[in-house]
């Protein structure tokens, strides 16, 4: 197996939500996320692979081309991103280590890379599935993991995938956190930025 | 008429590339906008609701618009089209058809005089209900090719008294069509189906 890997690109889908009231309340202005999803090839399916650098590599490319796709569906530069996360479902002849090799090692830096910081662990989720199976993407703020008001999660889904030989990748960004936030914790004006942390 | 009281807009872009055949030179793409909003006449039983249906036509314009923007901004590159409704629980079918009139003009004025029919489905259920629109070919209804779908739904909507409104444009034909029938280049124009 090489490891120049290049994802093979069955579908691309991106999300965007816009909630305007919650409660008869106004939400002003609207809380806004978006989220781009990859449906590729597993080029690791039905069979064991020791090595999963094509998937490693694959990571990488996509974080790229996602959160590009995630940030402009909302009209936004990447650095007026707030939170964001990523997730992946993996097809019935996959396993959940090639969601790993995806998320884990190389995707984030371009994420970064995209949104211009981004100093907070990038909150992820995985699972294995069939068609349709709703992915549970996690979002927090992206220089500070413990800004509460911004600790929330985005479902997405396709009907069409994973195929069995499949693999959904999905980044999520947003300009915002949760609508009518108010159970406290550190805000986003407090956070020093040094750790990622607070 | 009661306002249109707009909770969530959310809009869909899928773009396919293939489906185990050849790559698609220019990959079809698909798109929905969802509105929820809250069901004016949820909880018990309206007699005289088809005025909302006027309410309801800048919101269907608004969706329009957000569509041939997530398409790439060009009316003209809209083949195929659908629309369909989800009522909440406390609300009955009937709600569901007062889209048929707004979300039908919102897409003709957009998209210049589309003469077919808007193929559409409707139902009632509860938060995270799917919801699978037929899509037909913009200026003739039988032009095989077009005949496609797309699936929608929210995780948290429709609450029992809103209403998920949904319209569905496609750029082109299913990716790999190959089944015969009238062809897009055939079309006469002149009854909306052939």
């Amino acid at each position: 197996m090489t490891a120049t890997g290049k994802a093979k690109i069955r579908k691309l889908v991106t999300f965007v939500e816009e909630t305007r009231s919650e409660m008869g309340r106004a939400i002003e202005p609207p809380t806004r996320r978006a989220a781009a999803v990859a449906v590729i090839e597993n080029p690791c399916a039905g069979k064991f692979v020791e090595d999963l650098s094509e998937l490693i590599n694959i990571g990488e490319e996509l974080g790229g081309l996602l959160t590009e796709r995630a940030v402009a569906a909302l009209g936004i530069s990447g650095t007026s991103v707030e939170s964001y996360g990523k997730a992946a479902a993996v097809g019935e002849n996959g396993e959940i280590e090639h969601a790993a090799a995806i998320l884990h090692p190389k995707l984030g830096a371009p994420v970064r890379k995209a949104l211009g910081k981004g100093a907070a662990l990038i909150p992820s989720s995985k699972k294995r599935g069939g068609l349709g199976v709703a992915l549970d993407i996690p979002l927090g703020h992206k220089d500070a993991a413990f800004v509460r008001s911004h600790f929330d999660g985005m479902e997405v889904r396709i009907n069409d995938a994973p195929r069995a030989n499949e693999i959904m990748v999905a980044v999520a960004v947003t300009d915002s956190g949760r609508p009518l936030a108010r159970v406290g914790g550190l805000k986003k004006e407090e956070i020093k930025g040094d750790d990622g942390l607070r | 008429m009661p306002e249109v009281r707009v909770r969530k807009f959310v809009t869909v872009v899928e773009e396919i590339f293939h489906e185990g055949g050849p790559a698609a030179t220019v990959p079809p793409r698909r798109a929905a906008a969802l509105a929820i909003i809250a069901n004016p006449f949820a909880g018990s039983y309206v007699a005289d609701i088809a005025g909302f249906m006027d309410d309801l036509k800048p919101l269907g314009l608004e969706m329009v618009k957000a569509l041939v923007a997530a398409l790439g901004g060009k009316s003209h590159a809209v083949e195929g089209y659908g629309k369909g409704a989800i009522v909440g629980a406390a609300g009955e079918l009937e709600h569901g058809a007062l889209w048929h009139v707004p979300g039908g003009y919102a897409m003709r004025e957009i998209l210049g005089g589309a003469k077919a029919i808007v193929a559409s489905s409707k139902k009632v259920g509860g938060p995270g209900a799917r919801l699978d629109i037929p899509i037909t070919h913009i200026n003739a209804s039988y032009v095989r090719s077009h005949f496609d779908s797309m699936e929608v739904g929210l995780a948290d909507a429709p609450r029992a008294d809103e209403l998920l409104l949904a319209l569905v444009m496609t750029t082109g034909a299913r990716v790999h069509a190959r089944v015969g029938g009238l062809k897009a280049s055939e079309i006469k124009g002149e009854d909306g189906l052939r």
